[in-house]
């Protein structure tokens, strides 16, 4: 394993971290709520009185980051090296098995862990381990 | 407007924007993290540190109450069982981010910057959903 110095970023990364973690705390604190958007959005798909205009707002807030973020300076880089088919298909898995089990990197590894939950604990640990894996076979033994 | 709604929204760009300073709307750093093998960015750690750090803190303090500061109840995860359905979720989920570098969160962020590739994937992400939806229906109907 070498680390990668130029491109670590530990303070950017911990401030963003910050900010995350104050959402989080904000919707638990104020609306009782997790602040996992996997759930958020897939809600949305099989509406309940009541209960979408709240997850519409939250997910429009997020869309809107970039913009607001453009009033005072330029987006940060980004950038997709994956091609359209494998987008497509990684984005199927994506939402399939994020409602499948239950959360994302948000609800499970955010939330879920700063409330000590062992299903989150177990879930961010599956996912890190599947990501890790993926990432290997892809980069090192598929060479993509 | 109700003060729910107002709080979903500013939470969610907090959220987005803490996802664009930390550097994880960019697919790119997302792998470079994943990528334990090759030269390695552990920026991603430092976000996660972050945020569970300021999360737990929410979480200890509404341990044991019934509703939140807003009078809202308290909707936490009643669930305690490692079952087949989080673990094999997580792991697909995490097959899916090692693809493309994206989870829903910064999928969504990058989605509002207008990035063909991002649009793509969030479609994708949403379709996957609602498959889950589909197959969820017919799995009840087929218990009743």
């Amino acid at each position: 394993m070498t680390i990668d110095l130029s491109s670590f970023t530990p303070w950017a990364s911990l401030s963003g971290g910050v900010l995350i973690g104050i959402a989080a705390a904000m919707f638990i604190l104020l609306n009782g709520r997790i602040a996992g958007i996997s759930g958020i959005l897939g809600g949305l798909l099989t509406p309940q009185k009541g209960d979408i205009l709240w997850r519409a707002l939250f997910i429009a807030g997020m869309v809107l980051a970039p913009a607001a973020w453009l009033l005072t300076a330029p987006l940060p880089d980004m950038q997709i090296d994956a091609s359209y088919p494998l987008l497509i298909i990684a984005g199927l898995i994506v939402g399939i098995s994020t409602r499948y089990g239950s959360g994302c990197t948000s609800g499970h590894g955010v939330c879920g862990i700063s409330r000590l939950s062992p299903r989150s604990i177990v879930a961010t640990l599956a996912f890190m381990f599947s990501g890790f894996v993926t990432v290997y076979i892809i980069r090192h033994l598929v060479g993509m | 407007m109700n003060k729910h709604f107002v709080s979903a929204f500013v939470t969610g760009l907090i959220f987005g924007i803490g996802l664009l300073v930390s550097g994880m709307a960019n697919p790119d750093k997302v792998l470079s993290f994943l990528d334990i093998a090759g030269a390695w960015d552990p920026s991603l750690a430092f976000v996660m540190g972050g945020a569970i750090a300021v999360g737990a803190i929410a979480f200890t303090f509404i341990k044991g109450r019934t509703h939140s500061l807003w009078g809202e109840p308290l909707r936490l995860p009643g669930k305690k069982d490692l079952d087949k359905r989080l673990i094999m979720g997580s792991l697909g989920f995490g097959i899916g981010w090692g693809l493309a570098g994206f989870c829903p969160g910064p999928a969504l962020v990058a989605f509002g910057t207008g990035a063909p590739k991002a649009i793509v994937f969030v479609a994708a992400m949403i379709a996957g959903m609602a498959i889950y939806e589909v197959i969820e229906k017919s799995r009840t109907k087929a218990v009743n």
